[in-house]
């Protein structure tokens, strides 16, 4: 842990989330509260929910039954509170999301100015700052193409910070990068965090989970299986799934 | 037989410029409503989706030349008194911004989710998602599409001709008539269409080509 996140005001809220899929249960009465500057790292296998809880957050994908508070904003559907909470809350794809069409620059300059109206010259400036953070400035007339995997997903991180969100949302940030390219990555990411950023990361990076989640949630079937401060959740998890997951996630690292 | 000397020339030098503007009229008309037809296509709304499918599917399922005869007669029985010209004009821009319209429609399902859900992540409206991100690229996956689709409509133009139109194809058929040498007229507005579509056919495969490279 980095910092203490214990007495800050809780930033985001999920109660009694539910979602579906048709038939398909994807989220079982889902509860979880973050504070301000918590980190909090999701994993569990695949098909588990995590990556769709992630995606409610944000409203990418609605929920049937639950409510989720953002900021003290209720997600209620309307354009309104999804406008609201998209603005404080940034995302970051496995599949790095980049307009294709744009320079790094413009994919940075773009959200700032048609969301918050900021000028051009502002924005450039902000998207210049937050490149410089990720240290990829110097390719910021360069288009998305002609960049490795691991700048175009630093690229990806400070095209929303630029945005300057409140809460950083990481699905599987790393899980399409070759292997000498997810350094790279989570070293942005664990600067981020340093910085005290709130963060929820959806990723399999038991290292970079050990060194700065406040909290490791384990999930399954839609389901969270359990919930513990990294310590304890690698050294002593309580619940069998939890014990086979790791056994499994841990021999290949 | 006559001889085809300056004056027949020109005559077909004259249809030709009726071909190549009902050709630019329908393609800009057509655009412009074409893209209208797309969004409206892609749209959540199912009403705007079912009414666009099925103005597509009327303006694909019949032949042109019928289209250009309804509107041409059709606007008369209206009440309205139009030219030829205008009835002509609008007939292409219908049948362009239909084919335009579904052209676009896959070229705008054809960029990938992710994008959308960047754009909407990041707090990107409808018009601007559309504007900035999802169009430019649709546009340009579009482009051998397009083109091919201008080249059906300059060639379909020459269908004009059925309502009084002197384009390039009834220029000819005149001139025909008149020198008794329909093999030669006839060889010669196939050379000047030809001359205008085969270029934008070999733009449009280049583009195809180099499009599938840079996706591999």
């Amino acid at each position: 842990m980095l910092n203490s996140a214990k007495d800050q005001p809780t930033l985001i809220s999920l109660e009694d989330v539910q979602k579906w899929y048709g038939a398909f249960h994807a989220l079982k009465s889902i509860s979880l509260s973050v504070r301000k500057g918590e980190k909090i790292v999701l994993c569990g296998p695949s098909g588990s929910g995590k990556s769709t809880l992630i995606r409610c957050i944000n409203a990418l994908e609605t929920i049937e039954e639950g409510k989720i508070v953002v900021e003290g904003q209720v997600l209620d559907g309307s354009t309104k509170s999804v406008d609201a909470i998209r603005r404080e809350v940034g995302m970051v794809f496995q599949s790095f999301n980049l307009f294709p069409h744009m320079t790094v620059l413009q994919n940075c300059t773009l959200a700032p100015m048609r969301v918050r109206g900021t000028s051009h010259t502002d924005a450039e400036r902000l998207a210049r700052k937050y490149l410089e953070r990720v240290r990829i400035l110097d390719q910021a007339e360069k288009y998305p193409a002609q960049l490795s995997g691991g700048q175009q997903q630093r690229v990806a991180i400070a095209r929303a910070l630029c945005m300057e969100p409140k809460v950083m949302l990481f699905d599987e940030p790393t899980s399409a990068l070759d292997p000498e390219m997810v350094k790279e990555v989570l070293d942005t990411m664990i600067g981020l965090a340093r910085d005290g950023m709130t963060m929820i990361c959806v990723t399999h990076e038991m290292g970079f989970a050990r060194q700065v989640a406040d909290r490791v949630i384990f999930m399954a079937s839609g389901e969270i299986v359990e919930e513990a401060e990294p310590e304890v959740f690698f050294k002593s998890p309580k619940h069998q799934r939890t014990k086979t997951f790791l056994g499994e996630i841990l021999a290949h690292h | 037989m006559g001889p085809i000397g300056e004056n027949e020339f020109f005559f077909l030098m004259q249809g030709l410029r009726w071909t190549v503007l009902l050709a630019i009229v329908g393609f800009i008309g057509g655009g412009i409503f074409g893209i209208l037809i797309a969004l409206l296509r892609t749209s959540k709304t199912k009403v705007a989706r079912t009414i666009t499918a099925g103005y597509i599917g009327v303006f694909q399922g019949t032949p042109l030349l019928m289209q250009l005869f309804v509107v041409y007669y059709g606007v008369a029985l209206l009440g309205f008194e139009v030219n030829a010209w205008i009835a002509v004009a609008i007939a292409f821009t219908l049948h362009a911004s239909a084919f335009l319209g579904e052209i676009w429609r896959g070229s705008i399902e054809a960029v990938p989710k992710g994008q959308t859900e960047a754009a909407n992540a990041l707090g990107l409206h409808y018009v601007s998602r559309m504007k900035d991100v999802i169009l430019p690229q649709a546009l340009k996956i579009s482009m051998p599409a397009t083109i091919g689709f201008l080249v059906q409509l300059i060639k379909g133009t020459s269908l004009a001709a059925i309502v009084g139109f002197i384009e390039l194809t009834r220029a000819g058929y005149i001139i025909s008539n008149q020198t008794y040498r329909p093999l030669l007229v006839f060889g010669i507005v196939g050379a000047i269409y030809f001359i205008i579509c085969w270029p934008l056919s070999y733009a449009g495969s280049g583009l195809e080509k180099r499009m599938a490279k840079a996706a591999r």
